[in-house]
């Protein structure tokens, strides 16, 4: 694999949500080669036919009854919310 | 009230003095909130205390003791890492991002505790969100290793594991995805066991990596860790990774671990598998020097040692780097600033406020493993990396599958090094990540294992066995461990008083 240039560290990081500056872009970069340059090792490794596995335990996901089970107690989720009005949460305006 | 009685004070022995009324849980609980007050601005274990709440859960915890109702956890103090969302408490993961995190609900872990009759004695540092090897990478800075304060305490859990070192509470929970219950344990000298994958329920533990994640126990011994178990495991709707299995009592073979255990031979027709991939270039001497001592007990006790191979477990750090930090990448999503935690105080638009939040909020490690796991999950790289990592996970738990025809339990050190000295690793994040070679398999495989005192090292900080058990044999581990503790004394020496 290419290392990791300024470019593609700044698009992943625009995927992620996170500002980068353009100091810690480049230290980033570094950073990513390394931890890359580790994981690279893996890919000696002959898993040709290997089913890959996601999961340690094989359970298939239970459904439960159609029931209501909770209550409504969005006034103490929200209480710990930045900012909500009349129940909404708030954010930046969308649409124009 | 001289408090030296709490000192390495085991949970049964707790529970007897309540029992027979030599004390209350107030009492105990003011004790050990003392013992906190004194050292935690040394070693910062605790991000929080409430006196006011811990206590009255102790009065409640007296009036069921009164009634007769008394558990093996009623009104004794337990400390609980961090990450486990507590009600009406600070649940903040070490980070920034939840500083201000109170929860408005339990974890199932607490709601156990609760049900027990336990008392919360507060919440433990560790790495933010769980990630990291050294308890440095908390907002609130590092936890401080009670046997060396200029030496860490392991991680991620490294508060819970110095809490019960230092004997600031009889015994804590923690988390563990790549061996932070377990590396800390080793590191501090205390007892963590990471159960099963599915045993212990993930509701209201802050995700990390939830195909690995798994909530484990701190104690000074492999009895109390099997009292912790007994409260902690058990099935709940509201994880759908929660295994719904019969409880069991992890108790039950401290006796006898194995059928063919005779009265001198406590361990007889155990057979201990030994690894070769274990024992190599890496290791430091004196590591090695106490988990050779360890086998020879262990083989004084009837367990007979037999070689084993895990071919594929030099090829489980890379894997792990790979797949936690593409679960983390698509878990820590929810850190958006609008419905909890931190928001950045501003921005312009709707991206700018998500993007400044992020990066004001987390810490480098996070952002680092977040960034690692949004590229193998990227168009183009996905194949290369992660599916890559899930079909050498695949083979790692192949060769544990095939290692447990041979063997019983496989024992290997913890970590390849003691602890290592304050800042040492946070440089070079790789060098910190090859060091959990001895424990991520195990979360990979999801296969249950600990880490028991077993001797020490350079400067005398302590070395953990590891042991690595096949699914749901946590009893017979326990067992294990408890008769190595019958014959050693490892587990009950404490680190001087940190002033």
């Amino acid at each position: 694999m290419m290392p990791l240039d300024l470019e593609v560290v700044r698009r992943i990081a625009m995927l992620a949500r996170i500002e980068i500056s353009d100091a810690e872009a480049i230290a980033t970069r570094d950073q990513l080669n390394g931890i890359l340059n580790m994981i690279e090792s893996m890919r000696a490794l002959n898993t040709e036919g290997i089913e890959p596995m996601a999961h340690a335990q094989d359970v298939v996901l239970r459904l439960r009854d159609d029931r209501v089970s909770e209550t409504d107690q969005h006034e103490v989720f929200q209480s710990i919310a930045p900012q909500v009005e009349g129940s909404l949460y708030l954010v930046p305006k969308v649409i124009e | 009230m001289k408090d030296d009685y709490l000192t390495g004070a085991t949970l049964t022995e707790l529970s007897s003095a309540l029992a027979a009324k030599k004390i209350s849980s107030v009492e105990l609980i003011k004790a050990y909130l003392n013992r906190i007050a004194a050292v935690n601005q040394t070693l910062n274990a605790f991000i929080t205390v409430d006196p006011a709440q811990s206590l009255a859960q102790a009065r409640a915890a007296d009036a069921r003791i009164a009634r007769g109702e008394l558990g093996p956890l009623t009104g004794i103090p337990i400390a609980h890492k961090d990450i486990f969302v507590a009600r009406g408490w600070p649940s903040t993961c070490g980070s920034q991002m939840l500083a201000n995190f109170v929860g408005p609900y339990d974890a199932h872990v607490i709601d156990r505790f609760n049900a027990a009759g336990a008392v919360n004695l507060g919440k433990t540092n560790m790495d933010e969100f769980a990630m990291g090897s050294t308890s440095e990478s908390s907002w609130y800075g590092p936890v401080r290793n009670p046997w060396h304060t200029d030496h860490v305490a392991g991680g991620s859990s490294g508060g819970s594991a110095v809490a019960v070192a230092a004997s600031l509470a009889p015994a804590a929970t923690g988390s563990d995805t790549g061996g932070s219950v377990r590396q800390p344990a080793a590191l501090t000298g205390t007892c963590g066991l990471k159960p099963t994958y599915g045993v212990v329920s993930r509701y209201g533990m802050v995700a990390y990596a939830s195909s690995l994640d798994q909530g484990g126990p701190f104690a000074c011994s492999a009895a109390d860790l099997a009292v912790m178990m007994n409260v902690m495991a058990g099935f709940d709707a509201r994880d759908s990774t929660s295994l719904d299995r019969p409880p069991e009592d992890y108790s039950r073979s401290l006796g006898a671990p194995v059928a063919t255990a005779t009265a001198k031979q406590p361990l007889a027709g155990l057979r201990i598998g030994i690894a070769r991939e274990h024992f190599g270039p890496g290791l430091d001497a004196d590591v090695e020097a106490a988990i050779r001592a360890a086998l020879d007990a262990l083989t004084a006790l009837g367990a007979r040692l037999v070689d084993i191979s895990l071919p594929t477990s030099p090829m489980s750090v890379p894997a792990y780097y790979v797949i936690a930090p593409a679960e983390a990448s698509s878990n820590l999503s929810r850190f958006d600033g609008v419905r909890y935690g931190y928001r950045a105080p501003e921005y312009t638009d709707l991206r700018d406020m998500y993007c400044k939040t992020r990066a004001q909020g987390f810490g480098p490690e996070v952002k680092r493993r977040i960034l690692i796991g949004t590229y193998v999950l990227s168009h183009g790289y996905y194949d290369a990396y992660y599916l890559k990592a899930q079909k050498v996970r695949r083979l790692i738990a192949d060769d544990f599958t095939q290692a447990f025809k041979a063997c019983d339990v496989i024992a290997s050190p913890a970590a390849p090094t003691v602890a290592c000295r304050l800042g040492a690793m946070t440089a070079d994040p790789v060098q910190m990540y090859l060091n959990d070679i001895y424990t991520v398999p195990a979360n990979l495989a999801g296969l249950p294992a600990m880490s028991i005192p077993c001797g020490f090292g350079n400067r005398g900080l302590p070395v953990g066995l590891h042991v690595v058990g096949n699914y749901f044999s946590e009893a017979q581990m326990l067992g294990v461990a408890h008769q190595f503790q019958g014959v050693t004394d490892w587990h009950r020496k404490k680190p001087e008083e940190v002033a």
